[in-house]
């Protein structure tokens, strides 16, 4: 079995509180992983992790070790800009950048090559090829110059997926992507990344157990900064092993 | 159900009805205060300005001779061009300061020196203008004379320091402000694409806040303008077409300073400083207008 991400013995601090204690888990490649539990158990705290997008908070202490594709992320000579391009994130809110539909795609190739060494030519070709495997090409062919912003929710979301796609990375990270989208919305990024789930590991953090069933192969249960459970979903949920895991799926708490 | 009942003007107790009339009365009085001015400076300048005044020499001759005794010329130009050099200038050198001011607090200061510097930058906004133009009349002086050893340090240079030193606060307060109402999630979303705190700032911040950072540089550019004291005192006040920086000059502020208190009220020369004060009111109106524009294309957005 291949893994895309492998922590060993992760605790994590903000400040005096701990918010993940002794973590170990690994994350299997090519397929989606969700991380579920209640409020404040640290599973976003641990997808942030993997990308270290939450040192950006400051007053975080982070023990241990994480393997992403093989590197650890914590040795001193990991570049982040690097550590990112491999490692996408999509957020709770949508977050397009303020600039057109069309920059927004180009925004990650951009940042990551020299000044003007993008041609038109390539550029058109990007923005058509990550739109069209985000399935917007159709609705936004005539609307590149559009304002991100300005956008439907849904659409604002899956140009976020879209852009992480010219940087080719091999890991993206997603923080209860759908919770600002409606039913449709959420129908539409969960076919979404089933499609996409062969070429990418996904590692998804949900509130909704029943969108962890529904996409997810593998399923990570934890609770005030443990992981309890990681099993094959169905399993988890028909046949919890722990007591917490049990009581969480069966909603007596949560 | 007293809780319940729909409130109306009528059963407001006596003392909120006088607090809001009290209001309301504190809010027009601002309204009326603007007009009144203008009405003011007006009325004094428009005998002259609709009836007597070459306008086409005022503003293009550079002749201002108005105490001479047989040849009284009132040619406002020299006055405009001193304005615009030194403000000019001045926004030269605030311009990069205050940006970059604006830039460090907001993006990489710690809380705590960001307070710091915030205190710091709102006393140097508090320092009255007699005082900067008597460091420009005294330190200033002396240090152009020396480092660019000139005859005289009361030039350009000295008072265009002088108006870049007060403008400062105001451009670097209002650009922290901009770049303060930028969404954090912004900035996230640059970083989790592998962004470094530059590009961050080039790429997002300053697109996303530029009508901000415009306003910040339009108002400063109008306190600059609007600024008399200081650039009395250090600029030389010499009517003069300035061939450079270390050349002397005269601003419309100025003068209207130095000359109002020698003038009989009502005569041709008293006329023509109200009518320069209403050139002022109207480049700083225009100036302020679109400052005011461009921030509401902010919020538009």
């Amino acid at each position: 079995m291949n893994y895309s991400i492998e922590a060993e013995n992760l605790n994590l601090w903000y400040g005096d509180f701990q918010a993940l204690i002794d973590v170990n888990v690994k994350i299997p490649h090519g397929q989606i992983t969700s991380l579920i539990g209640p409020s404040g158990c640290g599973k976003s705290t641990l997808l942030r992790c993997f990308n270290r997008v939450n040192e950006r908070y400051g007053n975080v202490t982070t023990e241990g070790k994480i393997e992403v594709l093989g590197k650890n992320i914590y040795d001193t000579d990991v570049s982040l800009p690097e550590l990112r391009k491999a490692v996408g994130m999509v957020f709770q809110r949508p977050n397009p950048l303020p600039i057109s539909v069309y920059e927004n795609i180009l925004f990650g190739l951009r940042i990551h090559s020299p000044m003007r060494s993008i041609t038109k030519a390539d550029a058109d070709a990007i923005v058509e090829e990550a739109l069209k495997s985000v399935f917007l090409w159709t609705d936004l062919k005539d609307k590149l110059k559009a304002r991100a912003t300005s956008l439907q929710l849904e659409q604002q979301q899956k140009l976020c997926i879209a852009r992480l796609l010219p940087l080719k990375p091999k890991i993206i990270l997603m923080d209860e992507p759908c919770s600002a989208l409606d039913a449709k919305g959420t129908r539409a990024v969960e076919e979404l990344m089933e499609i996409l789930a062969g070429t990418y590991t996904f590692v998804i953090v949900t509130h909704n157990m029943a969108q962890a069933r529904r996409v997810s192969k593998e399923c990570i249960f934890m609770f005030l900064g443990e992981l309890i459970e990681h099993r094959e979903t169905q399993s988890l949920f028909t046949d919890p092993q722990h007591e917490k895991t049990s009581d969480y799926v069966h909603m007596r708490y949560g | 159900m007293n809780i319940l009942r729909k409130k109306s003007k009528a059963n407001l107790p006596f003392s909120e009805r006088v607090i809001e009339l009290f209001i309301r009365l504190c809010g027009i009085s601002c309204i009326i205060f603007v007009f009144g001015i203008f009405f003011f400076v007006f009325r004094e300048g428009a005998g002259f300005l609709f009836n007597g005044l070459n306008l086409t020499e005022f503003l293009t001759s550079v002749e201002w001779q108005p105490t001479s005794l047989n040849n009284k010329r009132y040619g406002a130009f020299a006055l405009i061009v001193g304005t615009f050099s030194v403000t000019t200038l001045a926004m030269c050198m605030a311009v990069p300061f205050g940006l970059g001011a604006a830039i460090f607090v907001s993006e990489f200061c710690s809380p705590k020196l960001r307070e710091t510097f915030k205190i710091i930058i709102e006393l140097l906004a508090a320092i009255p203008s007699v005082v900067w133009g008597f460091i420009g009349l005294t330190l200033m002086n002396q240090l152009i004379i020396q480092v660019f050893n000139a005859p005289i340090g009361l030039t350009m240079l000295n008072g265009s320091i002088m108006l870049a030193l007060m403008s400062v606060p105001i451009i670097v307060s209002i650009a922290e402000d901009a770049l303060k109402a930028v969404p954090d999630s912004y900035r996230e979303a640059a970083e989790a694409l592998g962004a470094t705190r530059w590009q961050v700032i080039y790429r997002v911040l300053l697109p996303a806040a530029k009508n901000g950072l415009l306003a910040a540089v339009l108002l400063g550019a109008a306190r600059s303008i609007g600024e008399t004291m200081a650039v009395l005192m250090a600029t030389g006040h010499s009517v003069n077409i300035p061939s450079g920086p270390l050349s002397w000059i005269r601003t419309l502020t100025a003068t209207i300073a130095a000359e109002l208190g020698e003038v009989a009220r009502g005569d041709e020369h008293y006329q023509v400083l109200f009518i320069i004060g209403i050139l002022l009111f109207t480049i700083t109106f225009v100036v302020n207008l679109i400052a005011d524009l461009v921030i509401k294309g902010i919020r538009q957005e």
